[in-house]
């Protein structure tokens, strides 16, 4: 664990970081160590998430080097990951009820 | 390592030494709001159950009174009743006269009715609080205690500050050969693989798969997806995505190791070190079972700032980011957002939670305590009849 700076990668395996302070737009992020080279696309408020990479829609996404979800469409790197582009995969009711109604014949 | 405490007579080790007025049904709340009034060195709490339960159900409610009835925070406890509640009352008086408290129980019908439970209530519970003085606190091993770890109103910092820090006193406490709880079933959603590879045995591996199985089950029962209150909306603005990333940052509050032991909600340990109780993410439901499980003390991490308490445990508020702390510094008893700031290192703030803990066993009012927060909820398993 990373501390004592803007933002922080939590697992070398992470594909994100967290914003330790509401970063700009154009910021770059630089680890030579993570081999992190890269601009913020978006503003992130604290304690957001941003790429550290280019992740393809339906791609799990790591953080903590443990999958927290799967990536709803192309995310860059330097963009903002959060609700809009990132779902959980777990505890989805709403997914078990779309697969029952398809076994039925509803859907 | 030796703290200052309340040897209780059932061997058990108290931080408080309360009177407590315990409400058995939601019939009597307002009695026992009187009598507390009378006399404000007595707790309370307002109950909502008690009544038309049944099965499992009525036998978890009742779990939860025969913790806080025992509990070593606990030196009398007025039990209050309306007198028709589905338990076996005098049986619970016993229970806690066993335990080697002052025990009474008042039921209204008994006594003509609500000045007449007043008037009882009041006179004994004041001699209580008199007679309470003579008790004084001995030294008693640090073993002997039991810490519950909560985290509520999660931000993207409780992974990276207030649980680790958190987890850091949990290994403390247990390399003193003492007793942590880790918590909150929903909030292990995506992290339990983790946590069974840290079980002691492979029956508590099993154990800790099969709880998270059950509530992920019976959420998509509901057939919803959890993401509309886990995470919560205080979490998602705070930064956190999905369950199975704030799972990953809840955990940490257990530290680091093994899991001894899998317990159902508000059952008490066997175990030493590291145990799991089956509790929902419900802050005051989980607190409250807890504490019935005999936790002594609380450490509650939280990012959003929530105030919440118990009413017979010290619960420290940890706020795992100087914004919160400072916004919420009239309830915040800790700043782990030092680490945010890059102004510590987990560890060091661990060690200073740890002696902030020490300090609270000793006596040291916390800031929930001083405010009177004193929530209860018992987590329901069934329907009310």
């Amino acid at each position: 664990m990373r501390t004592g700076k803007r933002w922080i990668v939590q697992n070398r395996l992470d594909d994100v970081a967290t914003a330790l302070a509401p970063l700009p737009a154009g910021e770059p992020i630089l680890d030579v160590d993570l081999g992190v080279e890269l601009r913020l696309l978006q503003d992130i408020p604290f304690g957001h998430k941003f790429s550290l990479r280019e992740i393809a829609a339906g791609e799990k996404v790591h953080k903590y080097g443990q999958v927290i979800g799967r990536a709803t469409k192309p995310i860059r790197a330097g963009e903002h990951v959060h609700v809009h582009n990132l779902e959980s995969l777990r505890g989805r009711g709403d997914l078990q009820r779309f697969a029952d109604g398809v076994r039925e014949g509803k859907a | 390592m030796q703290i200052l405490g309340y040897r209780r007579r059932d061997g058990r080790v108290g931080v408080r030494n309360h009177v407590l007025v315990l409400p058995v049904s939601y019939e009597v709340n307002a009695i026992a709001e009187h009598i507390t009034r009378a006399v404000p060195e007595a707790v309370t709490f307002r109950n909502q159950h008690g009544l038309n339960q049944s099965g499992a159900d009525l036998v978890q409610t009742r779990r939860v009174y025969e913790g806080f009835a025992t509990h070593p925070n606990v030196y009398a406890v007025l039990l209050l009743a309306w007198g028709n509640e589905p338990h076996d009352l005098k049986g619970l008086v016993e229970q806690a006269r066993r335990a080697g408290k002052q025990a009474e129980l008042i039921a209204l019908e008994t006594v003509g009715g609500v000045r007449g439970a007043v008037r009882e209530g009041v006179r004994i519970v004041r001699r209580w609080t008199e007679e309470r003085a003579a008790v004084e606190r001995v030294e008693v091993p640090l073993s002997s205690v039991i810490l519950g770890t909560e985290c509520g109103g999660s931000d993207a910092c409780s992974g990276i500050s207030g649980n680790p820090t958190v987890g850091v006193v949990s290994d403390l406490l247990v390399e003193q050969g003492g007793t942590s709880i880790l918590a909150e079933t929903t909030e292990l959603i995506g992290a339990e693989h983790l946590l069974a590879d840290r079980a002691a045995t492979p029956e508590v591996g099993q154990r800790i798969l099969h709880i998270v199985r059950r509530v992920e089950e019976n959420a998509m029962k509901m057939g919803v997806d959890i993401r509309g209150a886990q995470p919560s909306p205080g979490n998602m603005d705070g930064g956190i995505t999905t369950i199975e990333e704030k799972s990953l940052g809840c955990i940490y509050k257990g530290g680091t190791t093994p899991i001894r032991e899998v317990v159902e909600y508000a059952e008490r340990p066997t175990e030493k070190g590291l145990v799991i109780m089956d509790t929902p993410g419900h802050d005051i439901e989980q607190i409250t079972g807890m504490v019935a499980g005999g936790a002594q003390v609380v450490i509650f991490t939280t990012g959003r700032g929530t105030p919440t308490g118990s009413p017979i445990a010290p619960c420290i508020k940890v706020a795992t980011n100087s914004f919160t702390f400072r916004n919420m510094r009239d309830n915040m008893d800790f700043n782990a957002g030092d680490i945010i700031d890059g102004q510590a290192t987990v560890e060091q703030m661990g060690m200073r939670l740890f002696a902030l803990m020490l300090e609270v066993l000793n006596g040291k009012q916390t800031k929930a305590e001083r405010l009177g927060h004193r929530e209860f909820g018992i987590y329901r398993v069934g329907q009310s009849l």
